[in-house]
């Protein structure tokens, strides 16, 4: 395995504490430093997020709170935070109170199998992909909880609509991954990673990286596909009843979605946390953040799609197409292992 | 310990809850409920089983996930039949629907 | 360390599922049924965990709490009629029915008192996923392409019983 053993796990073991304390130490730490990884990179990217915005629209962006408008995720936490927290009265008291926490959950549990650098992983499970898409899927429950709750026909509306896109995104999401696990023959993030030393996938499978991006796109309910949430079209959907921080924690958990799937595309396409001269968690997050600009991109440069236009784009093109890419890899991996035997 | 023994009461309980659930309900989405926890309780004695008598092989396993597959093409065609009643007379109840000509 | 921590897990989880099973059952409010349902799948997706299947875990996960329980909260909200607080009430026969589940539950706790299982956990093969793609591909094709063959006639057939019929309403 590259990387040689969890870095966190043998800083602890100098220290000579018994295993089992170990091993929760270790937990500990990953947990705290996923979430300080989650919050900084949120806060950043809500300022980034209008800065971008801004200068592709050819005007200025936040510009007078701090040097450049830096401060302005600071002043826009607090203005949050300083929200009046109100429950309406006929809401479904427990699921509008658990819903925020329900989306915000998968969310963090989601970086548990990222390799952030060599040997910097939560989890290095067996299954790691597969965990990261079931974790995922669990979002569309907290969704329909979110909209149920509000008791308020356009969040339903809403909610049922985001239901729908995200799981039907799933499915070419799913087989865009299956092209890059065939290649590595593995579902662990540290052996994909591994797998990328001399070329990243995305060179072998350019196909599948368009696909996931799309579909990445769709699951955390961005870009072209924010029908869901859109202001113009149905008021913020699903959270419009949602106040102060419980509307703070579901924007908390979309950008923190946007951040793992990106750190998946990493992962997956790009080559982790590979890279000469620089230390490896730096590579990471160089790499991390062209996603997250090519995400902000495609945003704000294509108009929103029409629910029925969404859906089939789904179904009538990115389904067929993740399919025909399957179908290529494996033919593709059949005629390398013929042509150069005893090799793979 | 965890012996065998515990994971087939836990599995018991589980399927007799979804039982009394099936049994005992009005509404038939709430009997397609009950169905789906019997589902899993089966499932979770495949796997104890496979885990404690032979884990040398994965047949547990392998028959938890075909039971996984039928139970969700059973869920799915379920709720269709449930949405074209209810469409038709604007009733999920089981005690209703006692018409033996449509 | 080890024993200790799994008994604790195992008891955790157990009354976990079986509490959320119990809700799913009780609850008089449908939609809480239904989303006490999604936390009995989870909870059952740990007891996999306690009996180290972790791909069977993960594909509970995926398609129970993923996929099944979105499909039966849609058919919840689609179905809805009268006051959502009763919207999940018992029908005429329910003692008759604890009886008889009480009785089964029982029988089962006699069963497994009486059988003397001289089993001791054995470990999995290294890699699960592997030896469950083995299994599919190899002995268990047929059963594989037929599941595959059901779930397409599953989908058809569902798509055609909700479609709603032009002109007919």
């Amino acid at each position: 395995m590259a990387g040689g053993g969890n870095v966190v796990a043998t800083w602890l073991n100098t220290w000579g504490f018994p295993p089992w304390l170990n091993s929760l130490l270790t937990g500990i730490i990953y947990l705290v430093g996923v979430l300080a990884f989650i919050f900084l990179n949120v806060i950043y990217l809500i300022y980034l997020e209008r800065k971008v915005s801004a200068y592709m629209q050819q005007r200025l962006g936040p510009n007078r709170v701090g040097p450049r408008g830096l401060l302005q995720s600071v002043a826009d936490a607090l203005k949050l935070l300083g929200k009046e927290d109100i429950v309406p009265r006929h809401v479904d008291k427990w699921v509008f109170l658990v819903a925020p926490i329900a989306i915000f959950i998968p969310a963090v549990l989601l970086y548990a199998v990222i390799p952030f650098g060599r040997g910097l992983i939560a989890a290095d499970l067996n299954i790691g992909v597969l965990y990261f898409l079931a974790v995922s899927s669990t979002t569309t429950i907290a969704i329909l909880m979110g909209g149920w709750a509000a008791n308020n026909k356009y969040a339903l509306l809403g909610a049922m609509r985001a239901v729908a896109q995200m799981v039907s995104y799933e499915i070419p999401l799913v087989f865009s991954i299956l092209g890059v696990v065939m290649l590595v023959g593995s579902l662990k993030t540290t052996d994909i990673v591994a797998a990328q030393e001399d070329v990243w996938f995305i060179f072998w499978q350019p196909v599948a990286f368009l696909i996931f991006f799309i579909a990445a796109n769709a699951e955390v309910n961005r870009g072209p596909f924010d029908l869901v949430e859109g202001e113009q079209e149905i008021i913020a959907g699903p959270y419009v009843e949602y106040t102060a921080m419980r509307y703070a924690l579901f924007f908390l958990s979309e950008y923190a979605n946007l951040v793992s799937v990106s750190a998946l595309a990493v992962t997956l396409f790009l080559g982790g946390w590979q890279g000469p001269w620089l230390p490896s968690w730096l590579w990471f997050i160089i790499k991390l953040y062209i996603m997250i600009l090519l995400f902000m991109w495609v945003r704000w440069t294509f108009p929103r799609i029409r629910i029925d236009h969404l859906l089939k784009l789904n179904w009538k093109f990115l389904l067929p197409l993740s399919l025909v890419n399957i179908l290529v890899t494996g033919v593709g991996i059949k005629v390398y292992q013929w042509l150069s035997p005893g090799r793979w | 310990m965890i012996t065998l023994s515990h994971y087939l009461a836990l599995a018991g309980l589980l399927f007799v809850v979804g039982l009394f659930g099936a049994l005992a309900k009005r509404n038939a989405v709430a009997v397609l409920m009950g169905i789906e926890l019997m589902l899993n309780a089966v499932n979770i004695n495949l796997v104890a089983f496979n885990r404690f008598m032979n884990p040398g092989e994965v047949t547990g396993q392998v028959f938890a996930l075909f039971v996984i597959v039928v139970a969700a093409a059973e869920v799915a065609v379920g709720l269709a039949i449930v949405i074209n009643l209810y469409r038709r007379r604007l009733a999920t109840d089981v005690e209703e629907a006692d018409w033996l000509k449509w | 360390m080890e024993g200790g921590a799994s008994v604790a897990i195992f008891w955790l989880l157990a009354a976990l599922t079986v509490g959320a099973a119990v809700a799913v059952v009780m609850l008089p409010n449908i939609v809480h049924s239904a989303l006490y349902l999604v936390l009995t799948f989870i909870g059952v997706a740990g007891i996999y965990i306690l009996l180290e299947a972790e791909f069977l875990a993960a594909v509970q996960v995926l398609i129970y709490a993923g996929g099944v329980a979105v499909l039966l909260i849609f058919g919840v909200m689609l179905t809805r009629r009268g006051h959502i607080r009763q919207s999940n009430p018992f029908n005429s026969y329910h003692v008759a029915a604890g009886v008889v589940s009480l009785a089964l539950f029982i029988l089962v706790v006699l069963a497994l008192g009486r059988s003397p299982w001289h089993a001791f956990p054995g470990p999995w093969p290294e890699d699960t996923v592997g030896a469950v793609a083995e299994a599919f591909l190899g002995p268990y094709v047929l059963p594989f392409e037929v599941a595959a063959v059901l779930l397409l006639v599953g989908i058809v057939g569902a798509i055609l019983l909700a479609r709603e019929e032009k002109g007919e309403k």
